[in-house]
Parts: structure tokens; sequence; C-alpha cells
């Protein structure tokens, strides 16, 4: 978890924390250059319509911006790639734009990973931990909703290292 | 994003007072809520886009989480989708719409 050192954001990942930091932002990488499909429900919340209610207004505005769009956010994974640790364990700094990139690609592998899970409004995490636990604590669905847990709180560790704003 | 020529005003003649076209005065940024983002994120990304204050931002996050959605910014049609396509590269769910 990260913690404020001086105007950095430091953190010490133990190996495992950063084969996931590795995969989980790798996989963001691959969702946006592999050919996006847009029916894809992951691809429709990283990139939602920005009219609703009008498709062909919203098809046009995406022509127009969603190359940019995409770019920060494979360059916003990419931060995440570049900082860690080549091999094994280790610390991390980040000063404030490195942070910020790590934030914005935080939050969108959890939003892809979140879609996937199907996490709603109601949705009680540690809840949702036990039962796939019982129903088979070696599925890849306890995996995915501990590593969804996991990025919830090193987000959230990032954003009270940061310094405040105002 | 177009950059929108500013119209060319000879100003010999006594100016009238410049009225925007409607269009340029009826939009709004809309955030919605979204079980996934985190709420001192989204009142992070208000303080860090918008400039609001902390109290400001934290209020806009409480509204899209109670309401189901907040007005984050409102103006001219074109600075609408641009704040809607930088929410996105946050990651907020963000729409245009008439005020």
């Amino acid at each position: 978890m990260f913690r404020r050192n001086g105007t950095q954001c430091v953190a010490t990942f133990a190996i495992d924390e950063v084969r996931v930091l590795r995969k989980v932002a790798g996989e963001v990488v691959g969702l946006l250059t592999d050919g996006m499909d847009h029916t894809d429900p992951v691809v429709s919340r990283l990139f939602p319509d920005i009219y609703p209610d009008r498709p062909d207004d919203s098809a046009e505005f995406r022509l127009y911006t969603e190359g940019e769009l995409k770019t920060g956010k494979i360059d916003q994974a990419g931060a995440i790639l570049a900082a860690l640790p080549d091999e094994g364990e280790g610390e991390v700094r980040l000063d404030g734009e490195a942070a910020e990139a790590w934030l914005r690609a935080i939050n969108d592998a959890r939003l892809a990973m979140g879609t996937r899970l199907d996490i709603g409004a109601e949705t009680d995490l540690s809840e949702e931990l036990e039962q796939a636990a019982v129903h088979d604590p070696g599925s890849s669905r306890v995996f995915q909703l501990s590593v969804y847990a996991y990025l919830g709180y090193l987000q959230e560790s990032l954003l009270n290292a940061l310094p405040e704003i105002d | 994003m177009g950059v929108m020529a500013l119209p060319q005003v000879a100003p010999v003649e006594t100016p009238e007072i410049e009225e925007a076209p409607a269009d340029d005065r009826l939009w709004v940024t809309v955030v919605w809520d979204d079980p996934v983002n985190l709420m001192s994120y989204v009142t992070w990304v208000f303080q860090k886009l918008f400039g609001y204050s902390k109290e400001r931002a934290e209020q806009l996050m409480l509204d899209v989480h109670t309401k189901g959605r907040a007005v984050v910014s409102s103006g001219a049609r074109e600075r609408m989708e641009m704040d809607a396509n930088q929410l996105h590269g946050y990651g907020l769910w963000a729409t245009v719409d008439r005020a």
C-alpha cells in the first residue's frame, strides 16, 4: 500500500503483488489494442456514449475522440508497467504525474474487472468472496474478486498518499 | 475538438449586447453513479479536472452517489463534450445533455 514520502508516493510490493499488477495492467493494454469490440460491456463502460439517446451523434463524437482517449488509457496502464520492479519484489516511487497515471490506470482495471464480475451497487464484496470460496476456493472468480478488492485498497491508499489539492 | 472562430464585429455602430446562440448556453455534463468508482476517487477527479474546492467536489460526488446523477458543469456544447471526454479519460461515466 502507498504512503507519502516527501513529495513522492511510495509503496513496497511483494512478488505476488508485482505479478498481479503486471498482469492486470497488461490485460488493460491488451483489451485496448486488440481491435476493440464495442459490444463488449467492458469497452462500453470504458468508452461510454456521450449522448445515450442519440447513437449517431455519439458515434460521430467517438470518431474524433476515441483514438486519443484510447492512447491515453494505454499510456496510463504503461505507467504501471514502467514503474514496477523488473523482477521480484521491490519499491515503487511515484511523483505527482506518475501517481495520477497510476490512479487512472488502476481505475480502468477496476472498471474492467468490476464489469466482468458483475459488481453492482448492492454488491457486498466480502460476502461475494465468501460465497465464491465456499463454491470453489480455487476458482478464477475467487482470484478475480480478490484482485478487484486489492486494487480498491491500493487505489484508496494512493489517494490518501497524494498531497492535498486545495 | 473544433475551435470556434469568434465573430468579427465591426464596432462602428452602437454595439448591441451579443446574445450567445441558444445552442451555446443550454448544455450540461452529467456524471452518473457507478458501483465501481471509489467515492474518494470521484471527489479527487472533480477537484483535479474542474478546480472545484474539496467541499464542492465532495458535495457533487454525494449528489452522484445518492441521486444517481449530477450536473458537474454547464456551458457551450463543445465545452461540455470536452469535459465529458476528459471524464471518460478518468473512467467516470459522463454524458452530455441539454440543460
